[in-house]
């Protein structure tokens, strides 16, 4: 494993993913500079729904509000949902895994019994009734998202702990004393991070693509605070007669997403020995 | 009649000037570097070294199996019966490989197909190399595997990989490897991975089929004690080099190369510690240096006991101080 | 027998394989299935046998790595067999004398620690040296497996096999034990550095009066550096004596033809193996009576009914057959 520039260098997919990731982020960061209009304020009721121009680059929504501004401040809901939901799972999966892989036994039946159940039930609709009990709202978002999707973290996790249980260096650890939780977190942990921070960056793409969905369902983030979910869904009658209204936000969603699944791949085959310590 | 006794004259396999490197992403690994020798007919040749010494790339080479890239063979030639393995075509030698140059590894389980019967493997080479029907493929395979004294055999066709043994396995693999009559059969580190009782099977079933088939064996083996039971001549390797040649009694009782010779004294040697009390091995200063990056001239020269600094001046050309002895080493006559 | 330092007494280790539904164990293999040895201050003891025979299986059970299913193991005089059960004080007293080399010196070590990390961790762990001594007895133990106080700032893979289990031998010196547990040593490594590793470990045990119990299949090897040998086949001792009358006197005749077995580097030996017949069996279903007996060239009569006990026959000399 090595991450050297050359190594990075011949992986098109890490490139362009974290080109993508990074122009997002910068979207975010830099919102209030770069946003032409205010994304709620500057509401304009004679400028409902023009096309494309030079004034509004993406056209402008019913209200008359930039599309362009509301596109770019979107960004800050959706990364901020995709990061902090994922943080979330993998903390919680992390620390299942752990304790599943490690320990065994009916701790490890407990913990995949959980994840069989989650598993079952599909994400959208778990995190639908969480949201239907708690009421709609950002912070909502962030715990319904949160608590729902750690599953995949944690049975990777598992698999991964259960066979670097086996290697020495963790007998061997046993055999100089260190207590478990030590060689859970400081032998085990840093070794196996690799697969685990792949599979991350592919859940903050799925956490904002299920973010969207709630937003659009009406059960996200609440107008008229922007987010690309909760755009599309104001959109739905004048798909046909508008297209911009929805086109922008919908593109924005793809992009993001597709960045960081690119991202992903490309950090995955970085760190799989079986590619980068080709002999 | 002129014609024929030179035909027969002419070794078997003649490996000529051969270079083979890998080309990956820290740079070139100059894995075989410069290696020539040849094989007669019915001839018993080992090759001994350490892991990087080259000696299975040699082999792969020969059997052109190695996967390019990122292997590549820069130079040298193959003849095998006036026939440069290097330039003929991938299909033509598809038919020379597991007819008349068979080979067997090390770990029997991954060159067997976990999916399919040892019969149904078995029968699968007969059908192609020797164009039999399905029922003469299958009885020829339980036949083969009876030579290899595999009990109940026709039981045996029908089990998988699975099933066997370390030691059964190899015993299938070398029934596959015999079942065409080749005229040459590489063996690379067959016992390596076997028990020392198993071990002792294989190498004695070896020596009788050696007998009956009259193939000619490569024997390739990090093992210097399975190469002083089983081969005639003997080649040492080093860093993708070899670094002497010679029949097995000059090898292991008048070594010319330095690390022939410090490696004969390294190893501990079965009931000799309990015979004249425990004594301190001799051992070889240092590591076996990276294929990557060799030291110029001698590539033995930093662990080499009688190093000088002349052996570091230019390559060292493999001379021929006894008939029939090679050795590459500018002090060899001096030691 | 009482100035042992290790006793090792009946060791069991079975492991259920789980089937069916509910998991339940309906089948054990017997890795190691009844084993009694001691080991002095300062010997060597080596045990041999081939795959699957319960060696390295025996090894970890001593330090309580895998857990043994019953027997006891006593360090000093103290039962060592359940550690996990003893107050965390008297845990890591016992885990700080018994230390373990690995076969494979690239899995032995965690890739992402630096070499001083790893042997500082394990003193640390167990409050040895006050904090400021113990970089300098950091590089006092890499000085006596042969590398360099500089190389402390390394990673594992910046080195090479022979130097890693240099490492792994620092780590096992790391804690100043009494005993360390060799498993396969040397046997991953090239043959023109294996006597380094054995040179080395012959020159600590000196040094540092350690006793050794060294697993391994060469039997070259485990001659050269032990006193005594134990021979296992099927999870049980089958011979054990001084190294000079196993290996002159063999009565076991499984260890007469494992003996026999071994190729010599050397032309003109023209040696006779006994070929055994068949494979080693499955410790799922180990025979009736002597587990050797499916494959003894000198089996008899009773040898599939009555199991042999390991017995004496002087000179510290004790053999599990009942016609040697």
């Amino acid at each position: 494993m090595s991450f050297s520039w050359k190594n990075i260098k011949r992986r098109t997919n890490l490139l362009i993913g974290s080109a993508l990731v990074m122009f997002v982020a910068g979207m975010a960061v830099f919102a209030p500079l770069l946003a032409p209009y205010h994304p709620t304020e500057d509401a304009n009721i004679l400028y409902s729904e023009e096309p494309p121009c030079e004034q509004f680059w993406f056209g402008t929504d019913i209200q008359g509000r930039d599309i362009l501004s509301r596109v770019i401040y979107g960004s800050r809901i959706s990364l901020s949902v995709g990061l902090f939901t994922q943080f979330m799972n993998s903390v919680i999966g992390i620390f299942m895994g752990l304790m599943a892989g490690y320990f065994g036994k009916w701790i490890d039946d407990l913990i995949m019994s959980i994840t069989n159940i989650l598993l079952s039930i599909p994400t959208l609709v778990f995190a639908l009734a969480v949201m239907a009990l708690m009421g709609p709202g950002l912070i909502n978002v962030f715990i319904a998202l949160g608590v729902t999707n750690w599953s995949y973290t944690c049975r990777l996790t598992r698999s991964q702990v259960l066979s670097a249980k086996r290697l020495n260096y963790v007998m061997a650890a046993r055999a100089l004393g260190y207590g478990k939780f030590r060689i859970m977190f400081n032998q085990i942990l840093p070794n196996i991070m690799g697969p685990i921070l792949v599979i991350s960056t592919l859940g903050v793409a799925g956490a904002i693509l299920l973010e969207a969905a709630l937003s659009f369902l009406g059960l996200g983030v609440q107008p008229p605070t922007p987010s690309w979910g909760g755009m599309l869904a104001g959109a739905r009658e004048k798909l046909f007669t508008a297209p911009w209204i929805s086109i922008y936000p919908g593109m924005a969603i793809f992009l993001t997403v597709l960045g960081l699944n690119l991202f992903g791949d490309g950090l995955r085959d970085l760190l799989d020995p079986h590619i980068t310590q080709q002999k | 009649m002129t014609e024929l006794s030179n035909r027969t004259k002419r070794p078997l396999l003649e490996v000529d000037h051969l270079h083979t490197s890998f080309h990956t992403f820290d740079g070139v690994v100059k894995a075989v570097n410069d290696v020539s020798f040849a094989m007669n007919t019915r001839e018993t040749l080992g090759i001994v070294g350490e892991s990087g010494s080259g000696k299975s790339v040699t082999a792969l080479s020969i059997m052109r199996l190695l996967k390019s890239p990122p292997a590549r063979i820069e130079k040298g030639r193959i003849l095998f019966d006036s026939i440069d393995l290097l330039e003929i075509s991938m299909s033509r030698m598809r038919d020379i490989r597991g007819n008349r140059i068979s080979m067997i590894f090390q770990e029997p389980m991954t060159s067997l197909n976990p999916l399919f019967s040892v019969g149904n493997q078995m029968s699968e080479m007969f059908v192609r190399h020797q164009g039999l029907t399905r029922r003469e493929a299958w009885n020829r395979s339980v036949e083969m595997l009876e030579k290899v004294q595999i009990p109940s055999p026709g039981k045996r066709a029908r089990e998988f990989p699975h099933h066997m043994s370390g030691g059964m396995r190899q015993r299938v693999m070398i029934a596959m490897a015999l079942a065409c009559d080749p005229e040459i059969l590489i063996a690379d580190e067959p016992t390596t991975a076997l028990d020392v009782t198993i071990q002792a099977q294989v190498v004695d079933l070896m020596m009788k089929l050696r007998k009956d088939y009259g193939a000619a064996i490569l024997m390739i083996t990090h093992d210097l004690g399975v190469i002083a039971e089983i081969a005639r001549r003997v080649i040492v390797m080093y860093a993708g080099q070899v670094v002497e040649e010679a029949d097995v009694i000059s090898i292991f009782e008048e070594p010319r190369h330095p690390y022939t010779r410090s490696l004969l004294k390294s190893i501990p040697k079965l009931g000799d510690a309990s015979t004249h009390g425990r004594k301190r091995l001799q051992e070889i200063k240092g590591i076996v240096p990276s294929l990557a990056d060799l030291p110029a001239g001698c590539h033995f020269y930093p662990r080499c006991p009688h190093a000088d600094p002349i052996c570091r001046q230019g390559e060292i050309a493999l001379e021929e101080p006894a008939v029939g002895h090679r050795v590459r080493c500018i002090r060899h006559a001096g030691l | 027998m009482t100035n042992a330092l290790l006793e090792v007494e009946d060791l069991k280790v079975h492991f259920p394989v789980r089937k069916g539904l509910f998991q339940r164990a309906q089948t054990f293999v017997y890795a190691v299935d009844g084993v009694s040895f001691q080991l002095n201050k300062g010997e060597t003891l080596g045990v041999v046998g081939e795959s699957g025979c319960g060696k390295t299986t025996t090894g970890l059970a001593i330090l309580n790595l895998v857990r043994a299913t019953s027997g006891k193991i006593r360090f000093k005089g103290n039962d060592i067999s359940e550690i996990a059960g003893l107050p965390v004080p008297d845990q890591m007293r016992i885990r700080k004398e018994l230390q373990i080399i690995f076969q494979d010196p690239y899995s032995s070590l965690n890739p992402r620690m630096t070499l001083n990390k790893i042997l500082h961790d394990p003193m640390k762990i167990h409050g040895l040296y006050p904090g400021s001594e113990r970089q300098d007895r950091i590089e006092f133990i890499l000085k006596k497996v042969g590398l360099t106080p500089e190389q402390g700032k390394k990673y594992p893979h910046e080195f090479s096999g022979g130097q890693r289990q240099r490492i792994g031998i620092a780590r096992a010196l790391s804690l100043d034990p009494q005993i360390i547990i060799g498993d396969e040593p040397v046997s991953a490594l090239d043959v023109s550095i294996q006597a380094q590793i054995i040179n080395l470990m012959v020159d600590l045990q000196e040094e540092f009066n350690l006793s050794y119990i060294i697993i391994a299949h060469d039997l070259a090897v485990v001659e050269h550096i032990s006193n005594r040998i134990a021979v296992m086949y099927l999870g049980k001792i089958i011979e054990t004596a001084p190294v000079a009358q196993i290996y002159h006197r063999p009565q076991h005749p499984y260890t007469r033809a494992l003996l026999s077995a071994v190729p010599i580097a050397d032309p003109r030996a023209g040696r006779h193996p006994i070929i055994l017949k068949g494979d080693v069996p499955s410790p799922r279903h180990p025979p009736t009576g002597c587990g050797f007996h499916p494959r003894c060239p000198e089996c008899s009569i009773d040898c599939d009914i009555k199991p042999p006990e390991l017995r004496s026959l002087g000179k510290e000399h004790y053999v599990a057959c009942h016609y040697a």
